[in-house]
């Protein structure tokens, strides 16, 4: 899934701070399993900003809504009869979500209420982390089910590095050396010569590098 | 020119919290009027935005009262409430306004004496703060 | 036909069967030709080749292939170095035929630390290409002509091809295959990180030359004298792979004040000595960075001078 942290409050209270009606669209996606986007969180936003306003004496109407997703037209669609009634509508979906909000509706000054970080999933009860980097070549099997392009820090391929320490990333004690774990489990499961086979330079053609992506499915396109 | 007391509203749980206050009234002791008491099953129910709401409808103080951590009635209760007060500390701290005005207080069943107490140290402490503006 | 790969300094020295002994010279952290002139002024006649760090611990200092022109100017035989952390494979290729047109012939190869120690932590990450992969490409367009894409290189850059090797980092049993893995990419010669435990390190070569890796590549033992047992401690501690035993910094505070610095040379020369008789190892590098003074004495009390001419 698609994790996001929320914006610090100071953020969001800065970029709406001439507005005086807004509105907080929440998703019922992705960003309601880490915990930032979904119902309790609009709810919570909407109450700190209202208290913020309140001290500084400057009050401001908040409403809500919860989406089943942002990603979808017909979802975003629920809410073309309200959102013209507000000067700026917070989305705490994931950076799809108010992108295709204000796609959808041009004159809708929409902002961004989380920032969203990586593909990953939960490790531990609250805590997240990231497993996919969206290379769009997936090549997991020849690293025993690991990526190394998105959990080594240097994305190698031919890893591990002279700063893999005690099974830690140089870059910090906080971070496993994922090609530790590579090099351990392929050993253990008596395929090192896997390993010793030499990997090519990889084509980023696919990554993000190659530009902007779509994904087509033909025979559902009308 | 208003010399009002501090709003406070205090989340008590139904177990030792309310044992706590029927102990207190059999001491007679009262606790004060600008407390507002409002009772939850366990103090692990409050949610973050229970918290935050009395500060919307112009609470400026806010404090929970439950069991203490190895006695909860319902063994993570007081634990759970403890994490979400801090976490509206901090939200407190991001929007300029005093951590300090929340807080979390555990008490065993046969403490009435303490029960009132803390009412009063909540309402010293929200005076010394000022009211929120 | 040439014997050799690219011809340079050191490839001759190795080849000729001498004990190879190579140098380290970090570029300014600025332009500061005359201070970087002056560390390398010293190193002169005592090593067979400069080592030349890229933005070492990623802090931006002048660039590798620059300073190493002025060392070759100087009338030194730089080590090249590049790192993927800063380069995709167009520059890095590109930065190649550079180099090779302006005389040197030693690359070295390296991952390069993370930017996040560096002084630029929020700076874009490359890593394009692997050290294994950059040696693999030098290989490529040094004995086949081509660049990556299969293309023609029309005059190809002939440079000897290095790499790091770091015995001291886990898993230990896979560090070999490691090693290995980059001959047979095209290393012609490895580095190894400095070393100061001596066992593990024995236990390392034996292994390397069981595998005959010896024999396919040139081994040189990293060695670093410790100043201080500040030093020694923070490298124990902080520098990722790096192996300080105890009895060595025993050894260091057992000096006494003042005579730390001293005993850190006498033990980097015993372990020169053993270098020098230890199957396998092809020679010394020796890293004494910003201690290049002291590079003349330690080369003359480890009977390193007068360097081979071939």
């Amino acid at each position: 899934m698609i994790v996001a942290e929320p914006k610090p409050v100071k953020e969001i209270l800065e970029m709406v701070q001439d507005s005086k009606k807004i509105l907080i669209i929440g998703c019922k996606g992705c960003v309601t399993v880490c915990n930032v986007g979904g119902a309790k969180e609009v709810g919570v936003l909407a109450s700190t900003i209202k208290i913020a306003r309140k001290k500084l004496g400057i009050p401001i109407e908040v409403d809500e809504f919860l989406l089943e997703r942002q990603c979808d037209p017909e979802y975003v669609d629920e809410v073309k009869e309200v959102i013209g009634q507000y000067d700026s509508v917070i989305s705490i979906a994931c950076g799809v979500g108010p992108q295709f909000l204000s796609e959808r509706y041009p004159l809708a000054r929409v902002l961004p209420g989380v920032n969203t970080q990586f593909m990953g999933g939960a490790v531990e009860h609250g805590i997240w982390a990231e497993r996919c980097a969206g290379c769009g070549k997936c090549a997991i099997h020849l690293f025993g089910g690991i990526c190394p392009i998105a959990r080594c820090s240097k994305s190698l391929l031919n890893g591990p590095c002279g700063g893999s320490d005690h099974g830690k990333c140089e870059i910090s004690k906080e971070v496993d050396c994922v090609w530790d774990m590579i090099v351990r489990k392929m050993m253990e499961q008596d395929r090192l010569g896997e390993l010793l086979a030499f990997k090519p330079p990889k084509s980023w053609i696919t990554a993000r590098d190659g530009g902007p992506r779509k994904m087509i499915r033909e025979e559902l396109v009308k | 020119m208003s010399n009002s007391k501090p709003r406070i509203v205090a989340f008590c749980c139904a177990n030792c919290a309310s044992s706590a206050a029927n102990v207190a009234q059999g001491m007679k002791k009262v606790l004060p009027e600008n407390v507002k008491v409002i009772q939850v099953p366990c103090t692990g129910r409050i949610e973050i935005l229970h918290l935050l709401k009395p500060f919307e409808e112009g609470a400026d103080g806010v404090y929970v009262a439950g069991c203490q951590s190895d006695s909860c009635q319902y063994m993570e209760g007081i634990s759970k409430a403890s994490k979400r007060v801090a976490h509206v500390k901090k939200v407190l701290q991001e929007i300029d306004m005093e951590p300090e005005r929340i807080e979390i207080f555990e008490l065993s069943a046969s403490r009435g004496g303490r029960f009132v107490d803390v009412a009063y140290e909540m309402t010293e402490r929200l005076e010394a703060l000022g009211p929120i503006l | 036909m040439s014997e050799y790969k690219a011809g340079s300094n050191l490839e001759k020295v190795l080849k000729a069967g001498h004990f190879a002994f190579t140098g380290e010279c970090g570029p300014p952290t600025g332009a500061n030709v005359e201070h970087l002139k002056e560390k390398a002024g010293h190193l002169k006649g005592c090593v067979d080749a400069v080592n030349v760090t890229d933005n070492q611990t990623a802090v931006v200092r002048m660039s590798s292939w620059a300073a190493s022109i002025i060392l070759l100017q100087e009338g030194l035989e730089p080590n090249f170095q590049m790192v993927c952390r800063d380069r995709n494979r167009l520059a890095m290729q590109s930065d190649i035929l550079g180099v090779y047109s302006h005389g040197i012939r030693n690359m070295l190869c390296l991952s390069g630390d993370h930017q996040k120690f560096g002084n630029h932590p929020e700076a874009k990450n490359v890593f394009d290409i692997d050290s294994m992969q950059l040696i693999y490409t030098a290989k490529t367009m040094r004995d086949e002509g081509k660049f990556l894409n299969g293309q023609d290189v029309d005059v190809p850059p002939r440079l000897f091809i290095g790499a790091a090797s770091n015995p001291f980092a886990e898993p230990f049993e896979f560090r070999v295959h490691r090693l290995a893995k980059k001959i047979a990419a095209g290393a012609d010669f490895v580095q190894t990180q400095c070393i100061y435990n001596m066992d593990k390190f024995r236990r390392f070569m034996k292994m390397a030359v069981d595998m005959g890796l010896h024999e396919k590549c040139y081994i040189l033992a990293g060695v670093t004298p410790m100043k201080s047992v500040g030093m020694a401690r923070y490298m124990g501690k902080s520098v990722p792979g790096m192996d300080v035993p105890e009895p060595l910094i025993n050894r260091l505070k057992g000096a006494g004040k003042g005579k730390v610095a001293e005993e850190g040379i006498k033990f980097a020369l015993e372990q020169i000595e053993e270098f020098r008789e230890m199957e396998g190892v092809a020679g010394v590098h020796l890293m004494a960075i910003e201690w290049e003074h002291k590079v003349p004495e330690i080369a003359e009390r480890a009977g390193m001078l007068p360097r081979p001419v071939v």
